[in-house]
């Protein structure tokens, strides 16, 4: 009675579409979703600069609202189809149960998060759209009449082909969004796991999927499921084997890169349901994340193929690094660099991953802000893949409150170096390494670094000589004459240099 | 809609996500990876068909799971994406 009663009043509009086939034949249905589509595409375009940004995220929400209540609207049976109402054991009142009991737990998720655990999370919501899309795929498998798929009564060959790839690419995201958020957040070890003969184990599955695919599109109707089962199972593993060889370094390739294939699901979903506001999203995504991961390579002058082969880092410095004998650096102290900062004209701040697990964004923060009040100028020049993802640095500093409008890219600073007093280096360390331009041996050379050596004096906050970058290559930078080692936790080292300099 | 037609969004969409996703300012590219995953979750729309569908248990129970998990994606992925923009200040001293 409640499910008739909430039905009611979509009774009306829900009509001339037919619940039975998932193809709307109402063309108001098939112009809601493209409206929706519209609106994502608003949505990444006001990110074109923050002022218009929270604009562009209201414009996201209100396609998915359209996309959602178009969706039950035509789908959701009402009273009028006879042939639904009397086995209908779930109605809307079972979708909105399920709706909000994703919508408390992903607010809340999204409301504790920490800014420094984003990377893991993105990662985390990757996994959820994938398994998503498998489950779609094979809800659609189970039960075709639904979704339209129907010709005769078997699945057609185009639609047994969208799902399969549907399938295959989410169950991909999924596991290999689950490898990256366990690498992500340290459940699981960073270096990269090399099985033997992985290429070859990788390729074979690989291909082993797309004949599956197309036994699975041409096979009767009777022999598709062991194909299907296979096909997912298949997916799961190369998910999995794909992720575990790649370092941690190179996680801001690899989450662009899950974001990319989880938007390809999508789109390979909206084939197989002719859904428009699904195929506009799944492109959209797909090529964010295939653009973003091009950023990232090009950022560490990386072929996108070495990246996904993985190993980077695993053996890397190996072997001249021990034998290199210890060479002389300076060592200062909070007050030291505290004396000099204040002294200084312009300041360059560089961010790394070292201040997002140090915390130490809030602090440097005030340090800036006390310099500033000093009358110093304070930049801060961020790297496109410094941190785990691309964008890292900018949301954590965002969130101690530093302005935009003092945060610069790579190449809109680099040439300011040389007019710096002090380049101030904090958890950074491969971005900043001379050897990306000198050295042709280094596994960094040709990656596009800040010139620091530039720059009159460079601070350098760092826990240890002992440790490097995720390279594992030594940095000439430490060893300057015009460089002073400040060696210690990246925010007790800013907050001491803070107190030194009230 | 025949192939031929879903194909023809898809690349024309393809073009316009190539030319926006450009046009995204680097600082905001955590943003721009947080709101690609609530909208890719349009994937509900096909979770929502399964389980409004009354005659296939299997089928409509994946739907339900489908629902709950793109749900998570879709408020999560919104309301984090939020949150980010929001610390997004310009200078407000004088």
């Amino acid at each position: 009675m409640r499910r008739l009663l909430l039905a009611a009043p979509f009774t009306l509009l829900a009509t001339p579409a037919h619940a039975s086939t998932g193809e709307a034949v109402n063309p108001w249905v098939a112009l809601a979703y493209l409206v929706s589509g519209v609106f994502f595409i608003l949505a990444l375009r006001g990110l074109s600069s923050p002022a218009t940004s929270r604009t562009g995220n209201r414009f996201g929400m209100i396609g998915m609202l359209i996309a959602v209540v178009t969706t039950l609207v035509t789908h959701v049976p009402t009273s009028d189809l006879s042939d639904y109402e009397v086995i209908s054991v779930f109605g809307l009142g079972e979708i909105l149960i399920a709706i909000a009991l994703g919508a408390i737990i992903g607010i809340t998720i999204a409301r504790r998060i920490a800014m420094t655990a984003m990377p893991e999370l993105v990662a985390a919501f990757h996994s959820l759209v994938g398994l998503a899309a498998v489950l779609v795929g094979w809800a659609a498998y189970l039960n075709p009449g639904a979704f339209g798929l129907l010709v005769g009564d078997s699945i057609g060959t185009v639609s047994k082909v969208e799902m399969g790839l549907g399938i295959a690419i989410g169950a991909i995201t999924f596991s290999g969004s689950v490898i990256a958020f366990a690498k992500l957040s340290g459940r699981m070890s960073g270096s990269p796991i090399l099985l033997p003969a992985r290429h070859v184990i990788n390729l074979g599955t690989l291909a082993a999927i797309i004949v599956l695919t197309a036994l699975f599109a041409m096979a009767g109707s009777s022999e598709t499921m062991p194909l299907i089962v296979a096909l997912t199972v298949l997916a799961f593993l190369i998910g999995f084997l794909l992720i575990i060889p790649i370092g941690g370094a190179d996680m801001p390739v690899v989450v662009s890169m899950l974001n990319s294939y989880s938007g390809w699901a999508a789109a390979a979903m909206g084939f197989t349901l002719g859904n428009t506001a699904m195929i506009i999203t799944g492109a959209l995504v797909g090529s964010s994340g295939a653009i973003l991961s091009y950023i990232m390579c090009r950022a560490m002058n990386r072929s996108f193929l070495s990246v996904i082969a993985g190993g980077f880092g695993a053996d890397a410095g190996a072997g001249g690094g021990e034998a290199k004998e210890q060479r002389p650096y300076k060592q200062g102290s909070a007050a030291d660099a505290a004396f000099m900062l204040e002294q200084a004209e312009k300041v360059i701040i560089i961010p790394g991953y070292g201040m997002a697990v140090a915390q130490a964004q809030h602090a440097l923060r005030e340090m800036a802000d006390i310099l500033e009040e000093k009358g110093v100028e304070v930049k801060y020049a961020i790297h496109p893949v410094a941190g785990r993802m691309p964008g890292h640095m900018n949301v954590l500093l965002a969130e101690a409150q530093v302005p935009y409008e003092n945060v610069f890219e790579l190449e809109d600073i680099n040439s300011e170096f040389a007019q710096a007093d002090v380049a101030f280096i904090i958890g950074a360390n491969d971005v900043v390494n001379p050897a990306a331009k000198t050295d042709k041996s280094s596994p960094i050379y040709g990656m596009p670094v800040f010139d620091v050596d530039k720059a009159k004096q460079v601070f350098f906050i760092k826990r240890s000589m002992g440790g490097v970058g995720y390279a594992g290559v030594d940095n000439d930078v430490f060893y300057m004459d015009q460089t002073m080692m400040l060696l210690a936790d990246a925010k007790k080292m800013v907050e001491e240099i803070v107190k030194a300099l009230d | 809609m025949d192939f031929i037609s879903i194909l023809s969004i898809f690349v024309l969409a393809c073009f316009v996500g190539y030319y926006v996703v450009w046009s995204v300012t680097p600082a905001l590219h955590t943003p721009l990876m947080a709101v690609t995953n609530a909208i890719s979750s349009v994937i509900i729309v096909g979770a929502l068909i399964a389980a409004a569908a009354a005659d296939v248990p299997g089928a409509k129970w994946l739907g339900l799971l489908g629902i709950v998990l793109a749900s998570v994606n879709i408020f999560g992925g919104f309301a984090v994406t939020a949150r980010m923009l929001a610390m997004y200040k310009k200078k407000e001293r004088k």
